[in-house]
């Protein structure tokens, strides 16, 4: 019984962390210590969530900016795998790639944005670009790893039983290089949107990031309230998706035995 | 010795001489890629203005005293949460709601807030650098082995001994981890809140070059900000490696 109680108190606070927060900040808002300006209250933001979603501007800036990160990051998950397996493979594509991948890797990558834009122009391809060209390398780092470290054994016996090249890639190294692949791909996930949110942010072209600046240069403080909030719940949800696509196409891996 | 090391970056020198000709022989148009010989022009002419010292010098202060809070406030609070069950209850949710956040989201709000001089950078700086910072920190003294904790008691260490001489050094070398991840984070929010708005920083820099259209400039303050995050990142991980020499 008593365990019953410590376990329900435990999630009693637990929630209770959240839902104080929320309540401080209505409470705060209302007793207008600050002003409505710099903080609306969680209603007012609320409300303005519920009618961008009625109205279906939050769905438009939502499809715009899930569409320019899907297309970034695909780029940069399918190139950094094919880059990262033939480093794996080949000598001259490793003795290439290597300073390039190590020099690469730290940079800042967002202070490229401006060449991005001479070269690609302000609209979509110059921030698809941006998104892939800064999330390719964790990518590529992770694939190169994986595929280096698949288990020699397991390539040496299937050699013996006389697969070819291509099927040890395709059945061997590839499913092996799987989850240590997965991880690249999901440390490159939330750099893709943090990249495209900054992107729409400073070119503009609507998107979640574009309107949370349009309403922050009208002074138009629940609008950047409200997109703050819709772009967490977004992370959120994506963050969540990776895990479940992980453990659905893992599922024959031990990882997932284990839960 | 020196030639494996030739051999090693000649692919580096390859692409340098490859942008130096490519314009040159209007490969490509070489007003969207100046020549490696102009822009190292441009950069000393930068340099010699005092423009790339003094945005440099307020870009560091921004970003040191952003990542320097995060690392003071992250550190202690991530422990905390990882010793004391409340702490942790009352923490944790609200850390793990927000750690998936797109970190740079947070640029709208802290400009809204605090202006656009300084503060606002510092603040997003420290924002988005703070979660990484406490959820390694927690990690890593959740990790903690629990029987060094025991056997330390058992020797009559009291809980500040505990904190100190066994869940701290354990935890380290997760802490420095995260840390390296804020680095990393912190340029990318440094360079897009400079670029974003203001009138200093290397990354308005960049910006005002730009919409000028002063090209060979431009890239000469890109490639800077990168070095000095590669360099960042290097100086880093040679701190952290020379930190844990002790654990082998």
């Amino acid at each position: 019984m008593e365990r019953v109680n410590t376990q329900w108190r435990r999630k009693l606070l637990r929630s209770s962390s959240v839902i104080l927060l929320a309540v401080a900040w209505e409470w705060a808002a209302r007793m207008h210590f600050v002003s409505d300006f710099l903080l609306p209250s969680l209603s007012t933001v609320l409300v303005r969530l519920f009618d961008d979603i009625v109205s279906g501007d939050l769905l438009f800036g939502l499809g715009l900016t899930m569409l320019r990160t899907f297309a970034g990051f695909s780029m940069a998950a399918v190139a950094g795998v094919v880059i990262g397996v033939t480093i794996a493979r080949f000598r001259l594509v490793r003795w290439f790639f290597d300073p390039v991948v190590s020099v690469g890797n730290p940079l800042p990558k967002i202070a490229f944005l401006p060449i991005f834009i001479l070269w690609f122009g302000v609209f979509d391809w110059s921030k698809i670009a941006m998104v892939a060209f800064s999330s390719v390398f964790p990518v590529v780092v992770a694939t190169w790893a994986a595929t280096e470290n698949v288990d020699k054994y397991l390539i040496w016996s299937a050699q013996s039983l006389g697969v070819s090249r291509r099927a040890l890639l395709w059945q061997i190294v590839l499913p092996s290089a799987m989850p240590e692949v997965f991880t690249g791909l999901q440390i490159a996930l939330p750099i893709s949107l943090i990249v495209v949110i900054i992107c729409e942010m400073t070119m503009g072209g609507e998107g979640l990031g574009g309107s949370m600046m349009t309403s922050m240069r009208f002074a138009d403080s629940p609008g950047v309230f409200s997109g703050i909030v819709a772009i967490a719940i977004v992370g959120s949800i994506l963050v969540k998706l990776m895990e479940i696509l992980r453990a659905r196409l893992l599922v024959w891996h031990q990882e997932s035995a284990r839960r | 010795m020196g030639t494996t090391v030739f051999v090693r970056y000649l692919p580096l020198l390859l692409l340098a001489i490859l942008w130096e000709i490519a314009p040159r022989l209007h490969l490509v148009d070489p007003s969207e890629l100046p020549p490696l010989s102009a822009v190292s022009k441009a950069w000393v002419g930068l340099l010699m203005d005092g423009d790339l010292w003094t945005n440099g010098v307020s870009s560091f202060v921004n970003w040191f005293f952003g990542l320097g809070g995060a690392i003071l406030v992250g550190v202690p609070l991530g422990v905390m949460m990882a010793r004391f069950q409340v702490v942790d209850d009352v923490a944790s949710p609200v850390v793990k709601a927000l750690y998936p956040m797109p970190k740079s989201a947070l640029i709208p709000v802290m400009i809204l807030w605090l202006g656009l001089g300084a503060g606002s950078k510092i603040a997003s700086i420290g924002m988005s650098c703070l979660l990484p910072v406490i959820l390694s920190a927690y990690n890593g003294s959740r990790g903690v082995d629990h029987t060094l904790v025991w056997s330390a008691r058992s020797c009559g260490a009291n809980e500040r001994d505990v904190l100190w001489e066994v869940i701290l050094p354990s935890a380290l070398p997760e802490i420095l981890a995260g840390i390296r991840n804020a680095v990393a984070i912190s340029f990318i929010v440094l360079v897009a809140s400079e670029l974003l708005v203001g009138q200093r920083g290397l990354g308005y820099l960049i910006s005002f070059l730009g919409e000028g259209g002063v090209y060979d400039a431009m890239f000469a303050v890109v490639i800077t900000v990168s070095a000095l995050g590669f360099f960042a990142d290097r100086a880093y991980l040679y701190f952290m490696r020379r930190t844990l020499v002790w654990r082998e």
